[in-house]
This record gives structure tokens, C-alpha cells and sequence, in this order.
């Protein structure tokens, strides 16, 4: 009931804000309300969620389209419960961040951001092959506005790669869905047994790997993180790609356990290339939403590292480093639309020395340049040592190339805050911008203070995401069932 | 005392209340005072469809089990029932578009050809024999030439006139031909007879059939028999155009889905391989050139050609759940194609100029209903989920799965990553740029007509059904197989 209640509240409130002709300020205080409460019902439901059970909870079920075998099918595990609980969170800043920078046609806007974070939702929570499909393309609806219409000046070239990209990895997944769900004679994942047939992976690992992004598939990153509006970029980066780390988890793995097998090297191997290449492309960039876009790529190539472990350490570690991944970068992209709003640029030679006369700009861009670079201590260096320990396992090299691309990160981090807040003053941080103001702080800190608490416990998600924290046995168990 | 045969007048009630209401509204081109004409002739042609929607209804709820009429000249069944509630409430839904596209001249006469034609339609998706098809396919085919033609002023609709006249009778005329040559070998023109009395291999027998196919494929304007598509819909005047499409594609299909299947079941194996490759010819050829169209009309059309070739698949995988899936694709495509041309109606007589994708800029800002409307038609023709289009392709596609023909659903994905290019080229106009400047002095100095209620309950009905479709798609679903369960699958 939760579930779908996690799901229909953003989607009705969407609708709402869409048609009640409310004055901008409420418009946008109804979306952020409504994002709140969104966040208040995920954390009474935590409360009452029991992370040590082998059962599926507030699950619900409803028939659908049962001539095919389709159901409303929704419920939630524990990694899924981290996944949903990123989403909601990382969606209330976006929104109180559309809020604070006033965004233009408001009853749009705030109706489209909310549909985008109602399927975001649904996609984590699903529990039926086609609905899984249903949010992951029913996500795309809202993007491909969000980006084109209140996106920088070459938008409507963004929109295009982005949604060329992804549709193309979607519909081969189409083929897939089709094909597994009609052969099996049910699309309900909890029912739908396995396959050995290497196309309909493939078929799979194509739009996840679109979706992350992993090299090859990347084109689309580059150009959409830069010219979605920035709060559009931190769901973009911290929660869409997600939804192939939720796919890989719960459909690739359990279903697939031959191909898995069978290709684990070729994408370990691409992950660890994902990683290597864009770190070293983030610290090439020219701007800051450059860094940050690239450094994703690269921590999304990390998280794959650990979900094609296949070990406990590595699956563990895998939905952990997605939560932080998730809230650290879009907290960082957050942080450049404040920097750019102010700047008026967010190249990093007309940038430098913002430090000065601005403490909590410069503690915000420190401390969460410290977690992307992953100091010990940090809960980023928690999920990347699970996971590099995890791939360990499945051969020294990849755990090689990983702790370089540590060494890497920090190479781009400490670049990225030295030329944002250190130096000399350039042209585009001169002017006598204010530092962050209560607004702005009240939508970064959060996810901070988030990335904080799991620094202390990080256990607070790995030992929560699986039944019994037995990630493998619970993930291959999945095979089993009739 | 001649002995006359029973006739079932209650499955012929859904053609004669149209027909009926043809003749009232001709004759009140007559009789009714001329400002009146207006009024009345499209009050009586929306009464007649909704009393062809009721008795069609009737008919279907009352015809569980298929029965032949009159020496097999037409069966009342469900499949013919369901098609016909689908084209009445498509003609309703054409009358409520029309009334404000300011027709001055052969009102009465347009009102009475849309049922006149959509009469003819109502009766070829029960026609059972050669005959009665031929004569159902040239009725309502003829009520549309001239229907393309009606705007005399216009030289686009009087070329769109004469092309599909020119090119539909060169159809009819092969299918006319097809049928003499499956008569001629079989000496039988019911399709259950043919079906009985089927001379096994013989040559003439399936040339005869081949022709029927392609006849019945210029009306389904599947490649490459799609010719005069783009030309007419992009001349005839809007609400003829989305008539046509939505229209004129159910009865095509029904009856095309009823000969393969009745007629000709022991040729499956031919005629399913042709049906494919007409299908896969839509498909590429429908979507390459819809990219490259500018006119909204036109890239509509061909739009409908690559509709017709997922429909094309449906029938192809010659089950009980092609056909199932053929049905239930209907309904979105209809709802959308209709709803789509409703939109542009309504572009079109704000503008005085016909609507392409430059000028289509800013609407989805300036008129949010219609935007979103456009927005909602354009998602599920693409087939993008929380739409109907959506689980119509995906029907289809597991349709044509189960018959074994795993590469035309990669055929059909392909085709559907290609109609993105051009169905999110409307949205991007109505949203990603600019409105234009107020274009010429049809925009009164108000800025926006006056409201056309009509024509917005008409884009209302159709994003009710495209998006009730997707979460109501089971009901939908089942009546869709009661009518499919009507065909000897």
C-alpha cells in the first residue's frame, strides 16, 4: 500500500499542480509540499520496514493486463527501499531548487518534475517485467521536456541525443522484454524463471549500459548534463542511472545467471575502461558540469565493477556507492547552477578564488569534493572498497585499475575545487555575488548531512539491502522460483 | 405471392440508421431554411451514429455466436459489431470536429456523405461475400471522393479528389478482378464457401487471391500501395482527412483480417508472408518518409502508412491473438490519428493556412489543452507507455512473437525507434520554440478565436480513450477477443 501510495502521490500531485491555476509561488510551494511529503512517507514507512525479511513489503498487486500476463505488481526490498529513498530525496532538493530559481512557467514545470520523480519511483519498486519498462520509458516523457524547454542554449540538440540514446537502448530492451516475458508466459519477476539466451541479455545490458552511462554508449552525457537545468542534472545523474544499477540487481543478475557468466570478463573489462576514461575526461573538462558529468560516468563504471562481482562484498558495496554516488553528484551539480547562477559561467578559467568572503560556498564545494574523491572515512570510500574488494575477488587487475581510478578521482576533485574556489579571481567571480544563502543552504545540507550519517554507519545500508545481508544467495534464490 | 428470405433487420440497423440519416440530411439541404441546414444536418448525423453506435452494441451483445445471413451475403457476428460501434463513434466524434470548419456551401450534403460513407463502412466489416464487399468498399469509397473534393474552392482538395478517385477506382478495379478470378475458379462468393469449394493449387485461384490482397491494401494504404496517401490527406479538408484515416483503416482491416482468415485459410502460408512483406514495406517506407515531411498533414499520413504496417503484423500472425491484437490497436490509433487531425483542424482555422511543423510552434503554450492533447496523441503513436499505442505494439509484437516470426518484432522495434525521429518533432515544435508572431489577419486582434467546444470534446474523447486504454487495457481487451473468437481461428 505504501508503494503505491510513494508512486501516486507525485503522479496525482503532478496533475494537480498541472491544472490548478495557482499563482506561481503557491504552484511551486504545492510541488515542494507535496515533494515533502513524499519524503515524510518514506521515512515513517523505514520506520515500520522490516530490512532483515525474506518477504517483499508493502508490496501490492493488482491484475492489469492478464492476457499477456501483465500485472500491477509493486513491493519493495531493502535495496530497493535506498534506491526509492535517493530518488525522493535527491527530487525535493531538485524541486525546492526549481523553487528557488524561480523556474518560468511554473504549473509545467513543477507538474513535469513531479511526474519524473512518480515514475522514478515506480521503476525502483516494480515488481512486474513490463511495469519495470512502463517507468523506464514513462520517465523519458518528462525528461525530454525538462531538458528541451528549460535547458541552456543548445537544448533542443540535447534533447534530441538524449533521447535518441536511451531510446535506442530502451526499445532493443523492448525486443528483450517482449521475447523473455512471452517465452516464460509471464512478465511478474518474481515468477518469471531464468534464460540462457545470450540476444535477450544483450538486449538488457544494451539499455542499462545506455542508461549508466558505460563506454561505448556515453555520447548522450556529455551535452545533456550540461544543457538540462541544473536541477534536472542532479536527478539525471544521481537517480536515472539507478535504474540500470535496480535492472543489472534485479532482472540481469537473477534471470541471466548463464550470460552473466558468459560475459562477466567483456563488462568488467568495459567497466573498468568506463572508469578510467572518463576520470581522466574529468579532469580534462573545461567547466565544472564537465567534471562532474564525467566523474558519474566513472563512478557508474565502479558500481558495475561491484554488481558484475557477483559477491557479496561487491553487491553490498555496489547499492551503497549508488546511494552516495547519488546524492554526492547531485548535490555537486545543485552547487554549480548556484555557482553559475552567480558566475554567470561555469568555465573554470573565469572562475577562481570564490573562496574568499564566501565560507559556506566554499565548506559546501570542500566537503563535497572530499566525498567524491573518497577519502577514507568517508562513505564513499566505504562503497569503493567494498566493491574493489568485491571485484578482488574476480581478479587483481580490475581492483588495479579501480584503486587508479582513486588516485584519479582525487586528480579531478582537488582540480575542480582548487579552481573553483582558490586563485586568482577571473572575470566570472568578481562581481561581489553573495556567498549561499538559507535557501540554497536548506537544499544542499541535507544531502550532506545524509552523506555524513552513512560516513559513520555505512552498515546502514549495506547490511540493510538484502534479506540477512546474504546479497547472492538472495539474488540467485530469485532463480528458483517456479 | 413471392416467398422473400428472412431478413435480419437488426444487424442491419447499424448501416440503416446512417443511411437513414444520410437521407434526412440530404433532404434538409433541401427542405430546411439555409441558415438552419448547418444545424440540423449535423445534429441528425451525430443522432444517426449514435443510434448506429446503440445498435451495433445491441448486435454485439445479442451475437455471441457468428450467424450467416442471406445465402452468405453478410455474417452477423461480434468482430463486425465491435468495428462498427468503433466507426460510428469515430464518425460521431468526426461531426463534433467538423461543425466550426466554417463550410459555407454543401453543408447538408457533406453531413450526408460522412454517413453515407460511413454507412458502406458499417456494412463491408460484415460483408461475407465477394459481392457485398465489392459493393460496400466502392459505396463508402465513392461518398469519399467526393467528400475529398467538397471544398470546390480549394485546388489541393480538388487534386486530392481526383487522385484518390483516380487511384482507389484502379484499386477497386484489381480487387474487382481478383474477386472474378477466385469466382471463376471456385464458382463461389461467400468466403466460407471459397473456403470449402478451394481448388487446392490452382494458379488462377491465387492470383486471384493476390489481387484481392493488393485491392484491399490500396484502402489499408499499406506500401506500396500507399501512393495517393500523403497527396489526399494532405488536400481533403481536415475532418475528411481524419475520418479517412481512422475510418477507412478499421473497415479495411476488418474486412481484409476476414477474407484471409474465412476465405483463404488453407493458404495461410502465402498470404501470411505477403501480408508480412506489405507490412514491412509500411514500415520502412512509412516512417523513412514521414522524417523528411514538413506539413503536418503529410507526415500524418504517413504516419498512418507505418500504422498500417504494424496492423499488417497483427493479421500476419494469423492467430486468435493477431487478431485480438489487431482490434485492440484500433482503438488507440484511432483515438490518436483522429484526435491528431482534430488538433491540426483546430491549428488550421486559427492560421487560414494549412499547418506545418514551423507554424505548429508554440501551440502546446498558447492552447495547453490542445498542446497536451497533441502531446498525449503524438506519445502513443510512437507507442510510449501510459498510452494505449504502447500496449497495442506490444500486443501486436507478442502476437507475432508466439507465431514464431521473432525478426519482425526486431522489424517493428526498429520502425518505432524511427517514428520517434518524427512524432517528437510535433512535440519539440509545440513546446521547444518560440511561438511565431501572430500570422496574418485571421488571428483576431484579441489574440485567440473564439473557444470551439465541440472540436475540444472531440480532443478530450481522444485522450480519455488513448490514455484509458493503457489502464483499462483488460475490458478492452476482452471484448476485443469475444470479436476476434468470431473468426474460425
Amino acid at each position: 500500500m505504501l508503494t503505491t501510495l510513494l508512486i501516486v502521490v507525485p503522479l496525482v500531485a503532478a496533475i494537480v499542480v498541472w491544472i490548478l491555476p495557482l499563482s506561481n509561488e503557491s504552484t511551486a510551494g504545492l510541488a515542494l509540499l507535496a515533494a515533502l511529503a513524499e519524503v515524510g512517507l518514506w521515512v515513517g514507512g523505514a520506520r515500520n520496514f522490516d530490512f532483515s525479511s525474506q518477504e517483499q513489503q508493502y508490496s501490492a498487486t493488482r491484475e492489469w493486463f492478464s492476457d499477456l500476463g501483465i500485472s500491477y505488481s509493486v513491493g519493495l526490498y531493502g535495496f530497493q527501499y535506498w534506491l526509492v529513498g535517493l530518488t525522493i530525496v535527491v527530487g525535493a532538493a531538485a524541486i525546492g531548487y526549481g523553487m528557488w530559481a524561480g523556474r518560468e512557467r511554473p504549473r509545467a514545470y513543477f507538474g513535469l518534475m513531479l511526474f519524473l520523480v512518480g515514475s522514478l519511483v515506480g521503476l525502483f519498486s516494480s515488481q512486474d517485467l513490463l511495469l519495470f519498462y512502463v517507468f523506464f520509458e514513462a520517465m523519458l516523457i518528462p525528461l525530454y521536456l525538462l531538458v528541451g524547454v528549460w535547458g541552456g542554449p543548445q537544448r533542443v540538440k540535447a534533447t534530441i541525443t538524449f533521447v535518441l540514446y536511451t531510446m535506442f537502448g530502451s526499445l532493443l530492451m523492448l525486443a528483450s522484454v517482449i521475447a523473455f516475458g512471452i517465452s516464460q508466459g509471464t512478465f511478474e519477476l518474481a515468477e518469471i524463471g531464468t534464460s540462457s539466451n545470450d540476444w535477450i541479455f544483450l538486449g538488457f545490458l544494451v539499455a542499462f549500459f545506455v542508461k549508466s552511462p558505460i563506454l561505448p554508449f556515453h555520447g548522450w552525457l556529455r551535452i545533456t548534463y550540461t544543457e538540462a537545468p541544473p536541477e534536472v542534472t542532479a536527478i539525471l545523474s544521481g537517480v536515472v542511472p539507478k535504474a540500470a544499477v535496480f535492472g543489472f540487481l534485479w532482472i540481469v543478475l537473477p534471470h541471466f545467471p548463464g550470460p552473466v557468466a558468459d560475459f562477466r570478463a567483456l563488462v568488467l573489462v568495459l567497466a573498468a575502461a568506463t572508469l578510467v576514461y572518463g576520470s581522466l575526461l574529468a579532469f580534462r573538462q573545461p567547466d565544472i558540469r564537465g567534471v562532474i558529468a564525467y566523474s558519474s560516468m566513472a563512478q557508474m563504471g565502479l558500481i558495475m565493477f561491484g554488481i558484475f562481482a557477483v559477491n557479496d562484498l561487491g553487491l553490498d558495496g555496489a547499492v551503497l556507492h549508488s546511494v552516495n554516488h547519488g546524492l554526492v553528484s547531485a548535490g555537486f551539480f545543485l552547487v554549480a547552477g548556484m555557482i553559475e547562477s552567480r558566475a554567470g559561467t561555469g568555465e573554470l578559467a573565469r572562475l577562481g578564488g570564490m573562496a574568499k568572503g564566501r565560507p559556506a560556498l566554499a565548506s559546501v564545494v570542500m566537503i563535497l569534493g572530499i566525498f567524491t574523491l573518497a577519502v577514507p572515512g568517508s562513505t564513499n570510500f566505504a562503497g569503493e572498497f567494498a566493491v574493489l574488494a568485491g571485484v578482488f575477488q574476480r581478479g587483481w587487475g580490475y581492483a588495479a585499475v579501480g584503486a587508479a581510478a582513486i588516485v584519479l578521482a582525487a586528480m579531478y576533485a582537488l582540480r575542480l575545487i582548487s579552481a573553483i574556489l582558490h586563485g586568482r579571481r577571473a572575470s566570472g567571480s568578481e562581481d561581489t555575488s553573495a556567498d549561499l544563502v538559507g535557501g540554497e543552504l536548506a537544499l544542499v545540507l541535507p544531502l550532506v548531512a545524509i552523506l555524513a550519517v552513512l560516513s559513520a554507519w555505512p552498515a546502514l545500508v549495506t547490511e540493510r539491502s538484502f534479506p540477512l545481508d546474504q546479497p547472492t544467495s538472495f539474488i540467485s534464490g530469485q532463480e528458483q522460483a517456479p | 405471392m413471392i416467398d422473400t428470405p428472412h431478413v435480419d433487420w437488426l444487424a442491419l440497423s447499424p448501416t440503416i440508421a446512417l443511411l437513414g440519416a444520410s437521407a434526412i440530411a440530404l433532404l434538409g439541404a433541401v427542405l430546411v431554411p439555409r441558415p438552419a441546414v448547418r444545424a440540423f444536418s449535423a445534429a441528425i448525423t451525430a443522432i444517426g451514429f449514435v443510434v448506429s453506435a446503440v445498435f451495433a452494441g445491441v448486435v454485439f451483445d445479442r451475437s455471441p455466436d457468428p450467424t450467416v445471413l442471406l445465402s452468405e451475403t453478410m455474417t452477423r457476428d461480434q468482430l463486425g459489431a465491435l468495428a462498427a460501434i468503433i466507426l460510428a463513434l469515430i464518425g460521431l466524434v468526426v461531426v463534433l470536429v467538423s461543425w466550426s470548419d466554417g463550410r459555407r456551401d454543401h453543408v447538408g450534403e457533406y453531413y450526408a456523405l460522412l454517413s453515407a460513407s460511413a454507412a458502406g463502412m458499417v456494412f463491408i466489416v460484415s460483408a461475407s461475400s465477394l459481392l457485398t464487399m465489392f459493393l460496400a468498399l466502392e459505396w463508402f469509397s465513392i461518398a469519399l471522393y467526393i467528400l475529398c473534393a467538397l471544398d470546390t474552392h480549394r485546388r489541393e482538395s480538388l487534386e486530392a479528389g481526383l487522385k484518390y478517385l483516380i487511384i482507389g477506382s484502379f484499386g477497386s478495379g484489381i480487387l474487382l478482378f481478383g474477386c472474378a478470378l477466385v469466382y471463376g475458379s471456385t464458382g463461389e462468393l461467400g468466403f466460407s464457401a471459397i473456403r470449402e469449394a478451394t481448388g487446392a493449387d490452382d494458379p488462377l485461384f491465387v492470383t486471384g487471391m493476390a489481387m484481392i490482397l493488393s485491392g484491399l491494401a490500396f484502402k489499408v494504404s499499406a506500401a506500396p500501395f500507399h501512393m495517393w496517401t500523403p497527396d489526399v490527406y494532405q488536400g481533403a479538408p481536415t475532418p475528411v482527412t481524419a475520418f479517412m484515416a481512422g475510418a477507412t483503416k478499421v473497415a479495411a482491416l476488418v474486412v481484409t483480417l476476414r477474407i484471409l482468415v474465412t476465405a483463404f485459410p488453407e493458404q495461410a502460408e502465402i498470404w501470411s508472408v505477403a501480408v508480412a512483406v506489405l507490412a514491412v514495406a509500411s514500415l520502412v517506407i512509412g516512417n523513412l518518409a514521414a522524417i523528411a515531411q514538413r506539413d503536418v498533414k503529410r507526415m500524418l499520413a504517413y504516419s498512418s502508412v507505418s500504422h498500417a504496417g504494424f496492423l499488417l503484423i497483427a493479421i500476419a500472425a494469423n492467430s486468435d491473438d493477431g487478431a485480438t491484437s489487431l482490434l485492440y490497436y484500433l482503438i488507440p490509433y484511432v483515438a490518436a490519428t483522429v484526435g491528431a487531425f482534430a488538433v491540426v483542424a483546430a491549428r488550421e482555422r486559427e492560421l487560414g493556412k494549412p499547418v506545418s511543423l514551423s507554424n505548429l510552434a508554440g501551440l502546446g503554450w498558447e492552447r495547453p489543452f490542445l498542446g497536451v492533447g497533441m502531446w498525449v496523441f503524438m506519445l502513443s503513436l510512437a507507442g510510449f507507455p501510459l498510452t494505449g499505442g504502447f500496449l497495442g505494439k506490444l500486443f501486436v509484437f507478442s502476437a507475432i512473437y508466439e507465431a514464431g516470426w521473432w525478426w519482425l518484432v526486431v522489424i517493428g522495434v526498429l520502425a518505432t525507434a524511427l517514428s520517434l525521429a518524427y512524432y517528437l518533432n510535433i512535440v519539440r515544435a509545440l513546446y521547444m520554440r518560440p511561438g511565431e508572431v501572430a500570422p496574418g489577419p485571421v488571428v483576431a486582434a484579441g489574440g485567440s478565436p473564439p473557444r470551439d467546444v465541440l472540436l475540444d470534446t472531440a480532443v478530450a474523447a481522444g485522450i480519455v480513450v488513448t490514455i484509458g486504454s493503457f489502464f483499462f487495457v483488460q475490458p478492452l481487451v476482452d471484448l476485443a477477443r469475444d470479436a476476434a473468437a468470431s473468426l474460425p481461428l
